[in-house]
């Protein structure tokens, strides 16, 4: 739209027609207060706080709801209008509890700051006010009906911004009221969002409602642990007995490329942190077969001595199982760990997602890969396989939003119906995704009697501009074959979905046993080789044939590290006793509990590094709670190296200093919390020295120099904000790959599921529990 | 039945039919019926607009907005069907005129909804009566039905290739939803809450077509208008406020009813003359001039012609025409209490000035007219009155304030007179139980 020029108190302004006054004033720096406006959400007018004065207009206009249009004077700011949004805040008031001292909200609440600001600081109301008990309407939500003002905020979150349509209003009047879908619960996906968009303390959550006041939480903005969508979350933390417990955690940070977005799992699943059952003592298994706390000293030494007299014994002793939930950082130096340490290429992880054919076929092709933001922007999407709303829910949110907001055409393709479908332009049914591949790329027989296949592929021709999101369904030839298609046309983009917080990282730092960091073949003239000197050469064993060979004893040493193959491989108690098993992860895992050792680790949530999105988006993870006895992987690696009487300068490149002197926290309090702006200039400058070989971030340098898709925007990255690998900058040889088995399985998460994790999450439990007994109530019906 | 009232200073148009049994189709042809729907068939839109414009017919809901105007504005060319709404969500305290017309000359109503449809190129119109009057909705659907059966509606309306079909709809009993956009959202099924303006209904109304929504008195009116012609009908009222009006003369009044009056009839002769002035030969203490939304006005203030433009000038509202007497043994402080009753039970909630403004003044008014009132309470209705006005979502709000204002200005000695503790000093009428 033009734009056009309108004046704001005195103040020239630009604009497109069109643009909502309320957008354009807040744009130029004019605040205009509302509660019932929020961008995105439909547009209700009805809190009257936004009230200003139009030239020419006899009543004063809500500037939520006028457009600007050429030659148009409004005043925003004038004794008429500050009486109006004063009376409007004593209007309010009148009913109000006035509990302050005790609400979740005080604090943060947008009502008092407005009668902080609009001085409707002295109470007319001398009646009775209306009172009505606290409800819990779920294990995480509970309505304050009080302390409501009614703003409707809630009501098209979860309606026109979740499609959940769960909350609604009763009555009328002063006796309205916001009301969930089962009469007095909440039978939804447990979001939260509501209680986040809440300007009150109306809807409160489950999980820290009377715990906290805001100001005494320090607000840590990190990553969350849970699926591979790359939600910004921001931890509330405080000081505890052992550490810093989080209190909460909510998107207040709307930075992040979920922007307002944060699923069940990224608000409420963060107990697993304080679990009673984490570990936080080393264990080993003495003499008498049973696991026994001891310290981290004797600890290190027994495995480093075990490792030590593995490697002994020649290369490809010891097998190496990797984490699609650690940082890249981690990833990185334990595979170069295995490699050159413990001289193995026995190295996996739990595999998700084929990445090993998608890099290779995305691979000098310019621009193809779809980061989030673009998927969230893009004109017209693909979906194939899998149930975002489901297992990737932010990508859920993102495709509805697109659609709603920006008229977005997505087009469905799936082996059963799921709820996008409300948001699909097309939604195809399709007996198998191969057929789809085949279809598409113009074999009319593999979809003969499939009903609209010809409208969809026309459909999907004629678009311009394409982003294509395969699940993990896609994987070797389907997924070439359907990359395939989509290179040979331009303004076709993709994305390949897996589930874990880092599953794209651990792939791309090479945690495979023939493939090196960025996809690179074991063998061949590549930097990797030098820095490497003497690795093993040949493939390795991939994870099940790892546990297998730990189970026959042909590997003397099995090292895993966040990950549990003993539950998802099935293998039996006892199996791994003919040889040594050391087991990193917070819980006493199965595989943990067959260990001859285990290290109590730090969770995402209390280390910093990076972790990449499945969509490519690199982001910093920052340590935000602290658990007395836990130590990060990477520290793990590095003191056990230590111990092997490695040279620790040659893993981790640290204390590299040109003679700056070293801020050690001194110039900005030394307090952990939100991002030092000061120390993100130095870090990504390079201005502050590496002193301990236990920061993750000395040995970004290196991943960049031999990852060619890391190429990091450092200042972006470390001010919180996401920088998008490139594929396409790698170069992955084809004979690397041929005849490769992807070893793919996909976990499928839930709502409220998402591993280990999840099962240790006892909200997350809890909820999975409380949605289940609707849905099995219904079934018995 | 109700007893129909009468008085020679009437001019009866709209009543011309009223307990002649012309809610059956045969008597309603027998008194001209349908003649001036055939008439606008083979005249065509721009005629009807025309006779409309020129008759000075102005919105009988209470705005007065000019009926042919309205009309015009809706484009002649839309993608979406368009739709005539007839609003008959009578609820205002002290209106009960649509009432009549819709038991007396359903037809009326059909015969106007069709004229209506014709103006604007539609093919469907709604009748919507609030709920409250469901006992009226089988005479008004019969006389669709018989309207049917002549042929007068359906595919093709009086054997041309001309359609037009009307439906009946009750409301759930909110007089919110006397709010022409808030009637919509009642009638696609949704919360009976107002919508925003822009887009008005005549580009944006019912299922997003254009829609034109009258009174159900403005559409009774139509066909009479083109029978007697716009000129003819503009004539009989005084300047700018075409024809004649249903006036409900209610409250402390010798003969209360309904009669239809030339507009600008004078106010002082409607209670005197028309009315039979107050009952049981009292004092007139105030009046209130159309609905209870209405500023009160004086005993002094009441010699003025009865047109939108003339009680405006008054300082009041003609609004939907209710003329609620009040005499001298009234106490209006309760009488304030009773009006803000109804608009805080009627508030629909949507926006925070009504929705608290209205609680907020029930019960300040409910504690002062029993004897707990301060000074300061007088001073605090006030502002709350002042502090709702112009502020709130839709007209509801304004509705609750203004009489409030009137009866806080006018009458503020009353207020004063039940401070400290002193019972209420004004005596209650037995044969006119306000609360």
């Amino acid at each position: 739209m033009a734009d056009v020029t309108f004046t704001v108190d005195g103040k020239k302004l630009t604009a497109p027609a069109g643009t909502l006054l309320i957008e354009a004033c807040r744009k130029a720096g004019i605040e205009i207060p509302a509660f019932c406006y929020y961008p995105g959400l439909s547009l209700q007018a009805a809190c009257r706080m936004c009230v200003v004065r139009q030239e020419k207009v006899p009543k004063l206009q809500t500037a939520c709801t006028t457009p600007v249009a050429e030659g148009q004077v409004f005043i925003t700011d004038s004794p008429e209008i500050a009486q109006a949004r004063k009376a409007t805040l004593q209007l309010l008031l009148g009913n109000h509890p006035l509990d302050c001292p005790v609400c979740d909200a005080g604090g943060e609440c947008e009502l008092q700051d407005m009668t902080f600001k609009y001085g409707a600081g002295e109470s007319l109301y001398a009646e009775a006010k209306q009172h009505r008990e606290e409800q819990q309407w779920s294990p995480v939500v509970y309505f304050d009906r009080p302390r409501c003002i009614l703003c409707y905020r809630c009501v098209r979150m979860c309606g026109e911004g979740m499609d959940v349509w769960a909350l609604g209003i009763q009555n009328r009047g002063v006796s309205a009221v916001i009301a969930p879908n089962g009469g007095d619960h909440l039978d939804c996906e447990q979001c939260g969002m509501c209680i986040d968009v809440c300007p009150v303390g109306a809807l409160t959550s489950g999980t820290y409602r009377y715990k906290s006041r805001p100001w005494e939480m320090n607000h840590v903005s990190t990553v969350c642990t849970h699926c591979g969508d790359g939600c910004k979350v921001t931890l509330g933390v405080r000081r505890a007995d052992d550490g810093m417990e989080i209190v909460r955690a909510d998107n207040r940070d709307k930075s992040g490329i979920n922007g307002d977005f944060l699923c069940a799992k990224g608000r409420f699943g963060f107990d697993f942190v304080h679990a009673k059952d984490r570990l936080t003592r080393p264990l080993v298994r003495n003499a008498a077969g049973v696991l026994e706390p001891t310290t981290w000293e004797k600890a290190i030494r027994l495995v480093a001595q075990k490792f030590g007299e593995a490697v002994q014994a020649g290369d490809g002793q010891i097998g190496v199982i990797g984490s699609p939930r650690i940082t890249n950082e981690e990833n990185y130096l334990l595979q170069k760990f295995a490699r050159t340490v413990l001289r193995t290429q026995h190295i996996d992880h739990e595999r998700t997602a084929d990445y090993p054919t998608f890099s290779r076929m995305l691979a000098g092709a310019e621009d193809r890969a779809a980061s989030h933001r673009e998927i969230a922007a893009a004109p017209a999407i693909l979906v194939l396989g899998g149930n975002p709303t489901e297992e990737h829910p932010l990508l859920a949110w993102s495709l509805r939003t697109n659609f709603r907001l920006n008229h977005a055409r997505l087009y469905l393709a799936n082996t059963q119906s799921i709820r996008l479908e409300r948001q699909a332009r097309q939604a195809l049914r399709i007996p198998d995704y191969d057929a789809l591949v085949r279809f598409l790329a113009g074999e009319d027989a593999a979809m003969a009697h499939v009903a609209g296949a010809a409208e969809f592929r026309e459909a999907l021709l004629a678009e311009e501009s394409l982003v294509v999101v395969a699940g993990a369904e896609y994987r070797g030839a389907s997924l070439a074959a359907l990359m395939r298609w989509g290179l040979c046309r331009t303004g076709v983009k993709f994305a390949l979905l897996s589930d874990f917080a880092n599953a794209r990282g651990a792939a791309d730092m090479g945690i495979y046993p023939d493939l090196l960091p960025g996809y690179l073949p074991l063998t061949g003239d590549q930097p990797l080789h030098g820095e490497y000197a003497g690795m093993p050469a040949s493939s390795g064993l991939d994870m099940t044939a790892m546990v297998e060979a730990a189970t026959t004893g042909v590997l003397k040493a099995l090292y895993v590290v966040g990950s549990d193959p003993v539950s998802a491989l099935g293998v039996a108690e006892g199996a791994l006793r003919r040889s040594f098993v050391v087991v990193e992860d917070c819980f006493l895992t199965a595989t943990a509990a067959q260990a001859d050792v285990v290290l109590p680790a730090a969770s995402l949530y209390e280390k910093t590094g990076t972790v990449t999105s499945c969509y490519g988006d690199i982001q910093m993870v920052r340590k935000a709670a602290d658990v007395a006895g836990v130590k990060p992987d990477f520290e793990i690696v590095v003191r056990l190296a230590g111990a092997m009487g490695v040279d620790v300068r040659k893993l981790v490149p640290f204390g590299q200093s040109t003679g700056v002197r070293a801020d050690m926290g001194q110039s900005r309090g030394a307090q952990a919390g939100e991002a030092d702006r000061h120390a993100v200039w130095l870090t990504a400058n390079g201005l502050e020295p590496r002193l301990s070989p236990f920061d993750p971030l000395a040995t970004l340098d290196e991943v960049e120099r031999l990852v060619p898709s890391y190429r990091l925007d450092r200042l972006n990255l470390f001010a919180g904000n996401e920088t998008a690998s490139a594929p396409g900058a790698g170069f992955v040889p084809l004979d690397s790959l041929l005849g490769r088995k992807d070893g793919v399985v996909a976990t499928h998460p839930g709502l409220f599921r998402s591993g280990e994790l999840g099962r240790q999450t006892e909200t997350l439990q809890k909820l999975q529990a409380y949605q289940e007994g609707f849905h099995s109530a219904a079934a018995a019906d | 039945m109700p007893r129909l009232v009468s008085h020679p200073d009437e001019v009866k148009i709209v009543t011309r039919r009223f307990g002649m049994g012309a809610s059956k189709i045969d008597r309603y042809l027998e008194l001209d019926g349908y003649a001036s729907a055939r008439k606008a068939l083979a005249e065509g839109s721009d005629w009807i607009i025309n006779e409309m414009k020129a008759s000075g017919l102005r919105g009988r809901g209470g705005a007065g907005f000019p009926t042919g105007m309205k009309w015009s504005f809706v484009p002649k060319q839309s993608a979406k069907p368009k739709y005539v709404l007839v609003n008959g969500d009578e609820s205002e305290p002290g209106t009960c005129k649509d009432h009549l017309i819709f038991l007396h000359d359903p037809h009326a109503v059909i015969e106007g909804t069709i004229i209506a449809g014709l103006a604007i190129g539609a093919k469907m119109g709604f009748i919507y009566l609030r709920g409250e009057y469901r006992y009226l909705i089988e005479n008004v659907e019969r006389a669709v039905a018989e309207a049917y059966e002549r042929g007068f509606l359906g595919r093709n309306i009086f054997g041309s290739e001309t359609e037009f079909q009307v439906i009946v709809q009750s409301g759930a009993g909110a007089y919110e939803v006397g709010e022409e956009s808030a009637l919509m959202e009642s009638l696609e099924g949704k919360r009976g809450v107002p919508r925003i303006k822009p887009p008005f209904p005549a580009v944006v109304g019912l299922y997003g077509g254009p829609t034109v929504i009258n009174n159900a008195e403005t559409i009774a009116t139509v066909p009479h208008v083109l029978a007697m012609g716009g000129a003819a009908y503009a004539a009989v009222g005084s300047e700018r406020n075409g024809g004649t009006r249903l006036f409900g003369l209610s409250g402390h009044i010798a003969r209360p009813g309904v009669y239809e009056l030339p507009m600008g009839y004078s106010l002082r002769k409607m209670i005197y003359e028309v009315g039979g002035g107050v009952r049981g030969g009292r004092k007139l203490k105030a009046v209130v001039p159309g609905g209870s939304s209405t500023p009160v006005l004086l005993p002094e203030e009441i010699d003025i012609g009865m047109d939108f433009d003339q009680v405006g000038k008054a300082g009041s509202m003609l609004g939907s025409g209710g003329v609620v007497v009040i005499d001298d043994q009234t106490c209006m402080v309760e009488f304030a209490l009773r009006t803000i009753k109804f608009y805080q039970h009627e508030s629909c909630g949507w926006c925070i000035p009504c929705r608290e403004g209205t609680d907020w003044l029930k019960k300040s008014l409910t504690r002062f007219h029993a004897g707990f009132g301060t000074e300061k309470d007088i001073d605090n209705i006030q502002y709350l009155a002042e502090n709702m006005m112009g502020r709130t979502f839709c007209p509801l709000g304004d509705a609750a304030a203004m009489p409030t204002l009137g009866f806080v200005k006018k009458f503020r000695k009353e207020f004063e007179d039940h401070l400290h503790g002193k019972p209420c000093p004004y005596a209650h009428h037995p044969e006119v139980e306000l609360v």
